[in-house]
């Protein structure tokens, strides 16, 4: 063989390594995604084919009528509608909240500062079931059980978005602020026309985590929603209809897909901040 | 770049020292420190309180002193199935969790399409979880699709949630499924951050595949492990979801966690002070082994 045949040689028999390697790794993606996938199929089935042997991947026919139905039987949009609120809500105050801290946290200086952020950081470890009690208590104190504070509010003041926005804010240079002080802004503006603008996409990353993390939460809402149908999110209106239509599998189908849509979409439109958020939070753990 | 930090490093303490910024630190500052004194801290404090009284959510509440930690291991609670399937889980889901997602974050890496594949793997980690408890409920039903699928490999599945020898495995491979895209992107990162041309060196020197992956790319991403590992830790102490869609906790007492075990005794039985015993216990249990991991770190943890 001369030396030009061994290196195509050499070539091709990388590119087949290389090209069975991309055809295993999506096999086994798609293996991964199938619980999902088969919801879907299955979600238009009907009722008598979803436990047929041997199982179908399509049915028959297209059963639109499942969703209908899945509609017609349980408030799924008011689902929606609330869960949008609630998201909307707890990311509004997440972000305020954090952001003014993070600013006190990451940019001015004063007396205590890291030690006041250590004990921040230490009531990360609190764990939620240790507060779901006592909160629960306070709740029936202020006689906010079943309402939408109650909801919202006290998962709302966690540590963790002022946290990871002052991790951002620590990387920018003091002497913008000194500059803007020396133009006379007042720290008020410094914060909102320099520090959050140049923050937007530390912003983004909190946002988009503290919406898809309210949107999904269960324990909280099963204790606090006395009333699903008023103020059930999507979490609590899936279960309560799994309860209701136990038997019926392709409208329980059909309702999660309903269900998975709505954070999908936000995962296929923010793919880039949600995706480089995590990895940013991972890595600040370095 | 080396002037401006140079400028800093010097400028720093001597501003400082003219200047301090505690007045507007405070006011920024105020509605965060409120809102966690109200929501955080002072509930922290009342769990404590609760979990020294008999608290029925409605009707009298009297002092208990550790009545409720003493019953917690007298056997009539489930607390002590409870805390033994939530260490089970916890045991299980950690390292499986954590040598699967290195390892798929690995294979991934040599894609082309690896931006995709973080985003598809990712998909389970932004979706409810009931949804998913309620979706593998289906393919985990004895005449489902995973039963037929080990039919044809010839194996006769047992119904997998329904027999108490299975049904925590069964819940242990959804909750894996969940968190899988989470670590594994995390993992992603840290790979992207592997400095090429030390590891091509090594190669040129002579190291294998294999030594190169032990001695130079786990050893640098060990702080992307250990903050994996501890994040992965508390969530699996914290398990409620899966196992509560799933099985209730059964059969009998096989997959009930400590958290269903404190919800089901405030918000179920609705006595509040006997759930905020074993909360309390759990919260102990995940600040000891934070902790243990926490000064372990030194000795494999490896920061550049």
């Amino acid at each position: 063989m001369s030396d030009r045949q061994r290196v195509s040689a050499a070539k091709a028999r990388s590119l087949v390594l290389r090209s069975t390697n991309e055809i295993l790794l999506g096999v086994a993606a798609l293996l991964f995604l199938f619980p999902v996938i088969f919801t879907i199929t299955s979600s238009f089935k009907d009722n008598s084919e979803i436990f047929q042997s041997p199982p179908t991947f399509w049915g028959s026919g297209f059963r639109w009528q499942n969703y209908v139905e899945v509609f017609q039987n349980a408030p799924f949009l008011r689902y929606i509608l609330n869960g949008i609120i609630q998201s909307a809500g707890g990311t509004i105050i997440v972000l305020v909240v954090s952001a003014l801290a993070a600013y006190s946290f990451g940019i001015l200086r004063w007396k205590g500062r890291d030690r006041t952020m250590l004990a921040y950081l230490a009531t990360m470890m609190i764990p939620q079931e240790v507060l779901v009690i006592p909160m629960f208590l306070v709740m029936q104190k202020f006689g906010w059980i079943s309402t939408w504070q109650a909801l919202i509010l006290p998962w709302a003041f966690g540590a963790f978005g002022t946290f990871l926005l002052r991790q951002f804010f620590a990387t920018l240079p003091y002497e913008l602020v000194e500059a803007s002080r020396v133009d006379g802004c007042s720290n008020w503006r410094t914060f909102w026309r320099i520090i959050l603008p140049l923050a937007k996409p530390s912003l983004a990353v909190l946002a988009v985590w503290t919406f898809i993390t309210y949107w999904n939460s269960f324990l909280w809402p099963l204790i606090v929603v006395s009333d699903v149908r008023t103020l059930g999110n999507v979490p609590l209106g899936m279960q309560t209809f799994f309860g209701e239509h136990g038997a019926s599998w392709n409208l329980i189908l059909a309702a999660s897909v309903i269900s998975i849509a709505p954070t999908l979409i936000v995962l296929i439109l923010l793919q880039k901040h949600l995706v480089k958020g995590i990895a940013t939070v991972g890595l600040a753990g370095r | 770049m080396t002037v401006l930090v140079d400028k800093r490093a010097s400028a720093r303490p001597r501003k400082a020292r003219r200047h301090s910024d505690g007045p507007a630190a405070l006011g920024f500052l105020t509605p965060s420190a409120a809102g966690l004194t109200v929501f955080v801290l002072f509930p922290s404090v009342l769990a404590i309180a609760t979990s020294l009284f008999h608290w029925p959510t409605y009707g009298e509440i009297t002092f208990a002193g550790l009545d409720n930690y003493k019953t917690l291991f007298t056997g009539q609670s489930d607390f002590g199935a409870a805390l033994l399937n939530t260490i089970l889980f916890t045991v299980l889901i950690v390292p499986l969790n954590l040598v699967l997602t290195v390892s798929v974050a690995f294979w991934v890496a040599t894609s082309r399409f690896r931006q995709l594949y973080r985003v598809l793997f990712f998909i389970p980690v932004v979706t409810p979880s009931v949804a998913t408890a309620i979706i593998w409920k289906l393919l985990y039903q004895p005449d489902g699709v995973i039963s037929w699928a080990a039919g044809l490999f010839g194996i006769q599945l047992p119904n997998l949630l329904g027999s108490s020898s299975t049904a925590l495995g069964a819940v242990v491979v959804v909750i894996l499924w969940n968190g899988f895209g989470y670590n594994m992107l995390i993992f992603s990162a840290a790979i992207d951050q592997l400095p090429e041309d030390v590891l091509a060196a090594a190669a040129l020197d002579g190291a294998g595949p294999l030594r190169i992956l032990f001695r130079m790319k786990l050893p640098l991403m060990t702080p992307a492990i250990f903050f994996a590992s501890t994040v992965t830790l508390i969530q699996a102490f914290q398990i409620f979801n899966e196992p509560y869609v799933m099985t209730a906790g059964g059969p009998g007492t096989s997959t009930i966690t400590v958290v269903m075990n404190v919800y089901q005794t405030a918000f179920q039985s609705g006595q509040l002070g006997e759930a905020a015993a074993p909360a309390m216990v759990l919260f102990v249990l995940i600040l000891v082994v934070t902790l243990v991991q926490w000064t372990g770190q030194k000795k494999w943890v490896h920061y550049e």
